[in-house]
């Protein structure tokens, strides 16, 4: 286990290092984003008619942050080592990949949880948010930052080169992220749109999370708790098998 | 390889040095066949395969985000092992990084990040340690402090497998060596018999004179005026030969002979040479 324990510490090292970069960056955006929207939508839109627009957002916040910056730190770490070479240390160490893959997901999902509770301090003065059940919205922040995490690490491996794996970033994560609702409830969506949304993971991810907050959402939360729980165990699978085989790491 | 050996493994580029190296390590998969370090399968068995082989790979690889001795920590953490600051202080000591300690790895020479790899390798001390082309890129001092570490280690019982292209280093530090060429080894032997396989002496001669009284021990490879290049099959000939010079009242005004070296032995094998 001490290889394990070595392989997640260096992990949070790395990411903790640089963390005016890693951390108060993105939760400076979040807050940019949410005064942004606020003052320019604040009044004029309501989603639930119960919660003023700032505050439906600012869990929307929280969660695009989470899971962009879990995505973020196991894609970047594994690219970068694989394009320096320092890969190599990992892999010529008795590690298992089991070990591999949990170290990297485990490590992202601190990162991810870190800033999410920076931008969701960092919004204290601006909102009086309450919290109905705090273990739903804490489920899926953890499961969600997995999630991404896993996807991270399925990016890195896949990817040879940084424009490789930004455009994972720019391609997938961002639009299934800004088309999940962060910014507004899908059942204000046509008919077709909402549908689609209903195909998207990181929907039931945000939902969930406000759901926790709020105790209203636009699905169930035990069905959404299912999507990512199942969408997790599909990523791992594949990080896996793909780990297993050494693809791109082993040759 | 043996125990205790220290073992050189030469080839040309691509000869496939690397390529063994890396099936050896886990880093690459074998295509078909196995192989095993002390015993343990490096598939089946990789954890224990793993802690028993230490590889300074040939690129210049670091992780810039840490120093030296947190570099040599974590990866004392990889294999397994916590508190292993003495024997790193040990082994900074001995590749004389001391004072790079506490240095972040970026602001290394290419020199000392090659130190650091060696260090690297060691910090499980491992039974079976592999250098792949370790002294490219290290200045002459250097290197001479870095095989003065490798051959104690060596004594102390430590398999050293080393590839290199200077083939001075594998003729001063190989007890045995494999020459590889396009995948497959082409010798494999002890330096010495290997040394001792091209039998033979070139001579080179200039005399006062522009032919070579016959008949002549040896071959005569080439002529230049009154110089010339002869191959001879060994010291009797080359006795034979100044007696010839003396009996025709031949002088020689320069003279220079060759024993065959490794890079000789290398060209003779990987068929480079006429």
């Amino acid at each position: 286990m001490t290889g394990f324990r070595t392989l997640l510490y260096k992990e949070l090292l790395r990411f903790w290092k640089v963390a005016v970069q890693t951390v108060a960056a993105p939760v400076l955006t979040a807050v940019l984003y949410l005064v942004v929207f606020a003052y320019a939508l604040g009044g004029r839109v309501r989603v639930y008619d119960s919660i003023p627009y700032t505050d439906f957002l600012v869990p929307g916040l929280v969660m695009m942050s989470v899971l962009q910056n879990a995505f973020a730190n196991s894609s970047s770490s594994l690219v970068q080592s694989k394009l320096t070479g320092n890969i190599v240390f990992v892999l010529l160490a008795p590690i298992s990949y089991a070990e591999f893959f949990a170290a990297y997901v485990l490590a992202s999902t601190v990162r991810g949880l870190v800033v999410g509770m920076g931008v969701l301090a960092a919004t204290f003065g601006f909102v009086d948010l309450g919290l109905h059940a705090p273990f739903w919205a804490l489920a899926f922040a953890v499961l969600g930052a997995g999630l991404l995490g896993a996807l991270g690490v399925l990016a890195g491996i896949l990817s040879e080169k940084i424009d490789q794996m930004a455009a994972f970033q720019n391609f997938v994560i961002m639009p299934l992220t800004f088309l999940s609702g962060v910014f507004y409830s899908i059942h204000a969506l046509p008919e077709f749109w909402l549908r689609l949304s209903h195909a998207n993971p990181f929907f039931y991810m945000i939902d969930g999370f406000r759901y926790g907050f709020f105790g209203v959402s636009d699905a169930a939360p035990a069905l959404s708790l299912a999507v990512v729980s199942a969408s997790l165990i599909a990523v791992s699978f594949a990080c896996l098998a793909l780990l297993k085989s050494g693809y791109k790491l082993r040759h | 390889m043996e125990q205790g050996e220290f073992f050189g493994l030469l080839g040309p580029n691509g000869a496939g040095k690397t390529t063994l190296i890396n099936v050896i390590a886990g880093l690459a998969r074998a295509d078909s066949g196995s192989a095993r370090v002390m015993g343990a399968d490096v598939a089946k068995d990789y954890r224990r395969a793993r802690r028993m082989l230490g590889v300074v790979p040939q690129e210049l690889v670091f992780d810039p985000f840490f120093t030296v001795r947190e570099t040599l920590r974590l990866q004392s953490g990889y294999f397994g092992i916590r508190g292993n600051d003495a024997w790193i202080d040990e082994v900074l000591e001995h590749l004389d990084l001391a004072s790079k300690a506490d240095v972040n790895m970026r602001a290394l020479s290419g020199g000392m990040k090659r130190r650091v790899l060696v260090a690297q390798a060691l910090v499980h001390k491992p039974p079976l340690i592999v250098l792949d082309e370790p002294t490219a890129g290290v200045d002459v001092e250097l290197r001479q402090g870095l095989w003065q570490f490798v051959r104690r280690l060596n004594r102390d019982g430590h398999t050293i497998v080393l590839t290199t292209h200077y083939l001075e280093e594998a003729e001063t530090h190989c007890n045995r060596i494999a020459m590889l060429k396009a995948g497959r080894i082409v010798a494999l032997d002890s330096t010495r018999n290997l040394l001792d396989s091209l039998s033979g002496l070139e001579l080179r001669l200039r005399l006062d004179r522009e032919a070579l009284p016959q008949p002549f021990p040896g071959r005569l490879v080439s002529q230049d005026g009154a110089r010339f290049h002869l191959r001879l099959q060994d010291y009797r000939d080359l006795e034979a030969a100044l007696a010839r010079l003396r009996e025709a009242g031949a002088s020689i005004l320069e003279m220079e002979l060759e024993p065959h070296d490794l890079e000789d032995v290398f060209l003779h094998l990987t068929g480079r040479t006429s």
